[in-house]
């Protein structure tokens, strides 16, 4: 399956107050990281239905990053709590479906941690590389 | 809860080249023709400026000639610029919120600076992530509600203090929350400012007296934050009044004590036999367990430390018929409701004792700046004589250590520049010299940062005086066991040559760090810091005051090291910005509130315990048990719509068929 052009399709979806002001710090400072991962912006990473992140993987994704604030400091107090609990139940389902959980990823970076953001780029970019295309690539439409 | 009319949607897509930011990097000819093929796109135009008017022009002017149901800027991030499209978007007749921002500089060009193939493969796919919802977007109406017409400021230092007098003077009733017996903060502790070397106390004690007297300010001292519930215009604070055990005349009249209440005379403390170390002198000097910090208090009113008061009550008979002090006061809460709060919590000293090499706290004679400025201050603990703790003797050789802590990217040290450290040293080296006949400053730095309006010249000044300069940091210091005198070793830098100077004294020009309570007090407010813990701006240039908790506020060294005029200055703006809302009467708020589709609402309850603001309720409705959302408790995170696990409720402007179109346009490029 591994295709020679395969390139990873990886999308964050990142909360506004924090994971999404990092990343645009991350811009302000030119750190440079790899082109592969598209965000999608919710107020809170607690918005995040887990349904969300089933439909990108039924839709070929290779990997999934949830990114919000550090514990303790969402904007709406505990939103990333409740959305770490959700991440944590979605990877025992994911084993169930035959993916790698290492496919999804929660990660918290802070208004003021660019660096942290390119750091998690590029981590999370290389995870995928190593674990290849997705194998529900071939179903997805 | 429009229906979604995906089929029926005309889409302008809007590639700003934001000059070469942009352009420099992603091919926007490539991006601009790629976006026509995108389904629902009727339009695709680009500009040198998006933001600029005849950028925003272009947005109005085709909403009307395509009669577009929606508008995509593809620029620089929604956190600087969706404000301004938005506002685009409604001046050519559309609602504003039908703009959608895709975010192709922040998050793409300038990271992605050396790979133009990739980036504008990326600005293609965020253009179709955001037509995808952009084409979903449905009217909404933002919720104006009234702003409460108080404000609060937290911190009593000289920031906050000026952000009261100023929101006082402006007609807003103002409470000033100080965790500490007195407002002053550290400048109080002052005993000259430069560049000028007027006296600290001086023009310090006038502003307290205002603040004291001032009828707009309601001044609540040993009082701490606790909770803070609510939103812009309407923020329920809950404050804990810290058992003080001294009651002020307006309190001791409540009490039906007429003429009572504490004067400040100081009775009580004179035979109270409990003797602690004061800390507003850094422990050179004592209190007893019913204290003032200084006679300039404000306000002047005595209070007992409970923790060392042995209960013996000698100080209520001295007090006599005032009957001022209770000692069995007890904690008390209130709770006060303000439209705006700035926060002005200021700084401490780092412990400088973590860099060990230099001896501090082991070594008699080394010691703190802010040691130095309270020895040498007429109304300090040797009444303004400088004198070696060891033995009291006049020092007349003395070391100054710049950068101490600061500048400092090892485990025990702060990375950042402490702004002031090189402009007090330069003051303290004049104060020797003027004081101390024969006496001699030696200031180890590594640059001497003299930035401001006439700091230059006062280091030029500093330096005719005598004072001798030596650029290097200081490795280590030893003491002479017999002597108590001091070795400074270090590096000239400029000679090349290593250094160990004898000294008498050494004056560490320490780092400072965010105040003890900030990380709680932040986290009230919900207002982020830096990894350095300083409170963070909304904007580092276009918004320093504000944050991104609207309607909250910064001023002063919370922010990030300032000096005093810095200080003041900002202070100046946070009470302004602050002022702003509570003048207009009414803020609007965004409406991303959850809405329950009733159809498919189980009635299970269970989005009732995830809300964290109590927002929703079951209800009655024709026979049925349904969910119900109080907007004003609302404040859109999402949390709810997260788990329903029936997907009965709408997130307006974040519904689940908005983003699950995102994610499939960007994973089925846009097909269905
Ligand atoms: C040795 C030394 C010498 C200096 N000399 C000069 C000089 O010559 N010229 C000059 O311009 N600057 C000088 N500075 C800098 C000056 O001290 C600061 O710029 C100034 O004090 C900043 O004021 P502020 O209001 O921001 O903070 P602060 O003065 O620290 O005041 C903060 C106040 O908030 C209170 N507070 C903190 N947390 C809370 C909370 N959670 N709840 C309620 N209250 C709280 C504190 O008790 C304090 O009263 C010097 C600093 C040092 C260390
Ligand atoms: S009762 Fe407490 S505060 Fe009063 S004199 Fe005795 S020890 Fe001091
Ligand atoms: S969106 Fe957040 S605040 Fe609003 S009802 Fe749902 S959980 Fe509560
Ligand atoms: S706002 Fe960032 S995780 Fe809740």
């Amino acid at each position: 399956m591994a295709d020679e052009n395969w390139k990873p399709k990886i999308i964050a979806i990142i909360c506004n107050w924090c994971s999404y002001a990092g990343a645009d710090l991350a811009g302000g400072a030119r750190i440079q990281y790899p082109p592969d991962i598209r965000a999608v912006r919710v107020m809170c990473t607690g918005r995040i239905d887990p349904l969300f992140i089933l439909k990108a993987f039924q839709d070929g994704a290779d990997g999934v990053l949830v990114s919000g604030c550090h514990f303790g400091d969402c904007h709406y107090l505990e939103g990333n709590y409740k959305a770490a609990k959700r991440m944590f139940l979605l990877k025992s389902v994911l084993k169930n479906i035959g993916l790698d959980d290492k496919r999804l990823r929660m990660t918290f970076v802070s208004a003021s941690e660019g660096a942290k953001w390119g750091m998690v780029m590029s981590d999370v970019v290389k995870t995928i590389n190593e674990l290849g295309p997705s194998p529900l690539k071939e179903f997805a439409r | 809860m429009a229906e979604v009319k995906n089929k029926e949607a005309r889409i302008g897509v809007f590639v700003c080249h934001c000059g070469t930011n942009i352009a420099g990097t992603i091919d926007i000819e490539a991006v601009k023709e790629y976006a026509k093929t995108i389904p629902n796109v009727v339009v695709a135009d680009n500009y040198a400026y998006m933001c600029s008017t005849p950028g925003q022009n272009k947005i109005a002017d085709a909403i009307k000639e395509q009669n577009l149901t929606g508008v995509v800027v593809a620029a620089c991030t929604p956190r600087l610029h969706e404000p301004t499209f938005r506002n685009a978007t409604a001046a050519g007749g559309l609602n504003p919120f039908r703009f959608e921002m895709a975010n192709i500089r922040d998050q793409n060009s300038w990271v992605h600076m050396h790979q133009p193939v990739e980036a504008t493969e990326k600005a293609k796919d965020a253009i179709r992530i955001a037509v995808a919802k952009a084409s979903l977007l449905e009217d909404l109406v933002p919720k104006s509600v009234p702003v409460e017409k108080t404000a609060m400021v937290v911190g009593g230092g000289v920031g906050g203090m000026q952000a009261a007098l100023d929101l006082a003077n402006a007609g807003i009733k103002t409470y000033l929350v100080e965790k500490s017996p007195t407002i002053g903060g550290r400048m109080s502790q002052l005993d000259k400012t430069f560049p000028t070397l007027d006296c600290s106390q001086c023009i310090l004690t006038p502003k307290m007296v205002d603040v004291y007297r001032n009828e707009n300010i309601e001044l609540l001292t040993y009082t701490e934050v606790e909770a803070v519930e609510g939103y812009i215009g309407n923020f329920d604070v809950t404050l804990r009044k810290k058992a003080r055990g001294v009651l002020t005349p307006k309190e001791a009249e409540a009490r039906g004590i007429v003429g009572g209440g504490c004067t400040g005379c100081g009775d009580c403390a004179n035979v109270c036999p409990v003797i602690k170390p004061n800390p507003f002198e850094l422990g050179m000097a004592p209190r007893k367990a019913i204290y003032i910090y200084h006679p300039q208090v404000s306000p002047l009113i005595y209070t007992v430390d409970f923790d060392a008061c042995v209960k013996c009550g000698l100080c209520v008979e001295a007090c006599g018929e005032k009957k001022a002090v209770d000692l069995e006061a007890q904690d008390e809460f209130m709770t006060v409701k303000v439209g705006t709060a700035i926060l002005a919590l200021g700084y401490d000293i780092y412990p400088i004792e973590k860099k060990f090499e230099w001896g501090y706290k082991n070594f008699d004679n080394v010691i703190t700046s802010l040691e130095f400025e309270r020895l040498i201050c007429a109304s300090g603990p040797t009444g303004g004589h400088l004198v070696r703790p060891s033995d009291g003797e006049t020092p007349k050789k003395i070391a100054f250590v710049l950068c101490a802590g600061s500048r400092d990217n090892t485990d025990t040290g702060k990375p950042y520049c402490s702004r002031f450290c090189c402009m007090y040293s330069l003051k303290h080296a004049h104060q020797i010299i003027e004081k101390i006949p024969g006496a001699v400053p030696y200031i180890f730095y590594m640059d001497i940062r003299s930035f401001g309006k006439m700091y230059e010249e006062f280091y030029y000044r500093i330096q005719n005086e005598g004072a001798k300069f030596i650029r290097g940091r200081v490795a280590n210091i030893t003491e002479d066991p017999v002597t108590k005198n001091l070795h400074v070793n270090a590096e000239d830098t400029l000679l090349g040559r290593p250094i160990d100077m004898e000294v008498d004294m050494v004056v560490l020009a320490a780092a400072i760090q965010p105040s003890a309570e900030t990380e709680k007090t932040r986290r009230l407010f919900g207002v982020s810091c830096s990894q350095d813990g300083w409170l963070l701006e909304a904007h580092p240039k276009l918004n320093p005051c504000g944050t991104t908790t609207a309607g909250v506020y910064l001023a002063g060294v919370c922010q990030g090291p300032k000096d005093i005029p810095d200080t003041v200055a900002q202070a100046e703006g946070a009470a302004s910005a602050a002022s702003i809302p509570i003048h207009r009467g009414e803020v609007e708020l965004e409406p991303y509130f959850a809405q329950c589709i009733e159809e498919k609402c189980a009635g299970c309850g269970m989005c009732v315990y995830q809300c964290p603001y109590q927002a929703l309720s079951l209800v009655e409705k024709d026979g049925r048990t349904v969910m119900q959302v109080t907007e004003a408790k609302c404040k859109g995170c999402g949390t709810c719509g997260g788990f329903c696990p029936g997907g009965a409720i709408w997130m307006q402007h974040f519904a689940t068929p908005q983003i699950v179109a995102q994610i499939d346009a960007f994973l089925l490029g846009g097909e269905q």
